[in-house]
């Protein structure tokens, strides 16, 4: 049928079935590398400085408090007994869980064949390091004695001693160094083809011996892709379980204690479902501003891809809303009076404002997302994600403290208060994440370029594709 | 014919530039058809259906790397049974190391075996691909720079058998190829 005999009717019903494009209409190959190259190659803005005086600043107090930290002990931070794991603990699995979303759009989504993944990995995957980073300050420093924290290696010692390779905190060690390398692996095996765009499209001695060395002498023949593609599959294979298995260890610290409230098996689960929707939170919250600076990249992070990610962010925001629900009633179903006590005590306490602080940001907030019209403008995405980043800060809190503040015996009953230097280098992590994040849009394309170029229509041989 | 790379140095290889990748798809069915073996077809990104079309093998990084993380896995059954059952040994969870205190040896295992499998995927890809190298005759060619943004190519080298310099050129004209280069080797 020609188009022009359709019923407004059909019209909307097809429209309604069609997919959007994953790239804007008009926008060529060449247009892909010129402009995602552009950003890389012109000249610094000044935004650019602007914003990375304000995160350097912050990186120095990090430094500063860490120092200070390590030449005067760790009791600069407000645990005691009985919190013993208070921010540090809190920061960790929070920024570890932010890592989970860029793990997951650059391997299950590549293994589920969700094309639109294209041009957020890159910027996602680097999210995801530079997270890592960050949560891996915190257990390092909480060890005290920083200068001992290679007892975690397993390797021979003066004192004959060996680790316990059933300890929860042992198992963290190894899944928190493993996803980290891999990530690493993963992301720089992504950049490779890119790096020999920059490469090739270099003007200057120093870039082109820059990204001539890290480019490795890519040349794009088919001979290579073989192997490339494969390689990428596996890595994503391997990915996959691996994000899975990382935030469960982190649960598993928590789990395979005694403590009420942290004793459970829904922790795995819960926890991957909190981290895929906190980091999706952060993925929004830094691709949004960044596609405001360069309005061309809208073109490529469609108004469909923020629309994407939103139903995940509603989806893992439901499951989460799902096991807080959960967690009560199992308490209440369990009959164990310690555990009904610590849900009762971190709903009703005095930690009830950060309880309820968490349910708005997390369960509530999010439902927003059912309306098409929030999903499809940015400003509230941004409001809602910024929403969920506060609420997923504060589900760790209200997991570390309010167990801690009321274990079995009133005796060891306590409240938990920050000091300046907790305050100061949790700002100082997001210093260190802005400083790193900023470092990587300057010297590195953000968007993954030739994988965006093999999801346009003409890359595909069997579309007859033209262009 | 053009000229890439120093004239007096050995030759590499004929190489022609195509308009887009149904093109190079098809040019590689017909250089295969034609019963060339020694060539290569260049992409910015990779092209769905490009391995049948020059029928090459499935990638064997799977196996590699499958060996890569049985490796892993025995070593981190050495790593905590070697510490944990001889030469120092521990109890546990009221369990000395035994059949029952095995599932908490678990996530070690399972993180060494991913470890190890990444990087010998890594590792695999890289010389499974001879990178890196830093240097090859390709790029004495200035429009193969083009490969990398948006430009196809194919290049047939000479230490194929069927190969010769002219009727090879002429060839890959003949399939719609335009500025046909001759490759030397420095």
């Amino acid at each position: 049928m020609a188009e022009g005999t359709l019923s407004p009717v059909e019209e909307r019903a097809r429209a309604s079935v069609e997919r959007a494009p994953l790239v804007a209409p008009g926008r060529t190959r060449g247009w892909i590398s010129d402009y995602v190259s552009s950003i890389v190659e012109a000249k610094t803005p000044r935004w650019w400085w602007v914003a990375i005086s304000i995160t350097g600043t912050l990186l120095l107090v990090l430094i500063a408090c860490t120092t200070y930290l390590v030449a005067t002990g760790v009791g600069v931070w407000g645990n005691n007994h009985p919190v013993g794991w208070a921010w540090d603990i809190t920061n960790f699995v929070f920024w570890i869980g932010i890592g989970h979303a860029g793990t997951l759009i650059s391997a299950i989504l590549f293994l589920t064949r969700q094309k639109w993944r294209t041009s957020i990995n890159r910027a996602a995957e680097a999210m995801t390091l530079f997270a890592v980073i960050c949560a891996a300050i915190y257990p390092t420093m909480h060890v005290g004695r920083v200068w001992m924290s290679w007892f975690l290696i397993p390797v021979p010692n003066a004192n004959g001693i060996w680790q316990n390779f059933r300890s929860p905190l042992m198992w963290d060690a190894f899944a928190v160094l493993t996803y980290f390398l891999v990530s690493v692996l993963f992301w720089y095996t992504g950049l490779i083809p890119d790096l020999a765009t920059l490469r090739d499209r270099a003007t200057t001695k120093v870039r082109k011996f820059f990204y001539g060395i890290l480019a490795l002498g890519w040349r794009g023949g088919n001979r290579q892709w073989r192997h490339y593609e494969m390689a990428y599959l596996l890595l994503a294979g391997l990915s996959t379980p691996l994000v899975l298995s990382v935030h469960s260890v982190v649960s598993f610290d928590f789990a395979a204690s005694v403590i009420p409230g942290w004793h459970t098996t829904i922790f795995p689960p819960y926890f991957v479902a909190g981290a895929i929707f906190g980091g999706f939170a952060m993925v929004l919250t830094i691709l949004i501003p960044a596609r405001a600076v360069y309005r061309p990249l809208g073109d490529l992070i469609t108004v469909s891809h923020i629309d994407k990610m939103c139903k995940v962010l509603l989806f893992t925001g439901s499951i989460v809303g799902y096991a807080y629900l959960m967690e009560m009633f199992m308490a209440w179903y369990s009959g164990n009076p310690f555990e009904r006590a610590t849900f009762w005590y971190r709903a009703t306490g005095p930690y009830w404002w950060a309880y309820a602080l968490m349910i708005l940001c997390n369960v509530a907030v999010p439902q927003l997302l059912w309306f098409r019209f929030f999903r499809t403008h940015v400003i509230w995405v941004f409001v809602i994600a910024m929403f969920a980043n506060v609420g997923m800060w504060f589900e760790r809190f209200v997991i570390v403290a309010t167990s801690l503040t009321r274990d079995f015996l009133p005796s060891s009953w306590g409240m938990f208060h920050p000091t300046w230097v907790d305050i100061a280098m949790f700002a100082g992590t997001f210093g260190l994440f802005g400083t790193l994040f900023l470092l990587f849009i300057r010297f590195l394309p953000m968007i993954c370029m030739f994988e965006v170029k093999a999801v346009l229509p003409s890359a595909n041989p069997d579309s007859g594709g033209k262009l | 014919m053009d000229i890439a790379g120093n004239p007096s140095s050995p030759l590499y290889g004929v190489g022609a530039e195509f308009a887009s990748a149904v093109d190079l798809v098809r040019v590689a069915k017909e250089l295969r058809a034609a019963g060339y073996e020694s060539f290569d077809v260049f992409s910015p990104f990779p092209i769905h259906g490009m391995d049948k079309a020059v029928q090459s093998r499935r990638s064997p990084l799977g196996r590699i790397v499958f060996i890569g993380g049985l490796t892993g896995f025995l070593a981190a059954v050495a790593l905590q049974y070697i510490p944990s059952a001889v030469i120092y040994p521990l109890i546990v969870h009221g369990k000395p190391f035994g059949f029952f205190a095995i599932p908490a040896y678990f996530p070690i295992l399972f993180e060494t075996t991913v470890l190890f499998s990444a990087f010998t995927a890594f590792i695999g890809l890289l010389m499974m691909i001879g990178l890196p190298r830093f240097n090859h005759p390709l790029f004495n060619w200035d429009r193969f720079k083009g490969v990398s943004a948006d430009g196809f190519f194919a290049v047939i080298e000479s230490r194929d058998p069927k190969f010769s310099k002219d009727e090879t050129g002429r060839f890959l004209e003949s399939l719609g190829g335009s500025n046909v280069t001759v490759i030397h080797e420095d």
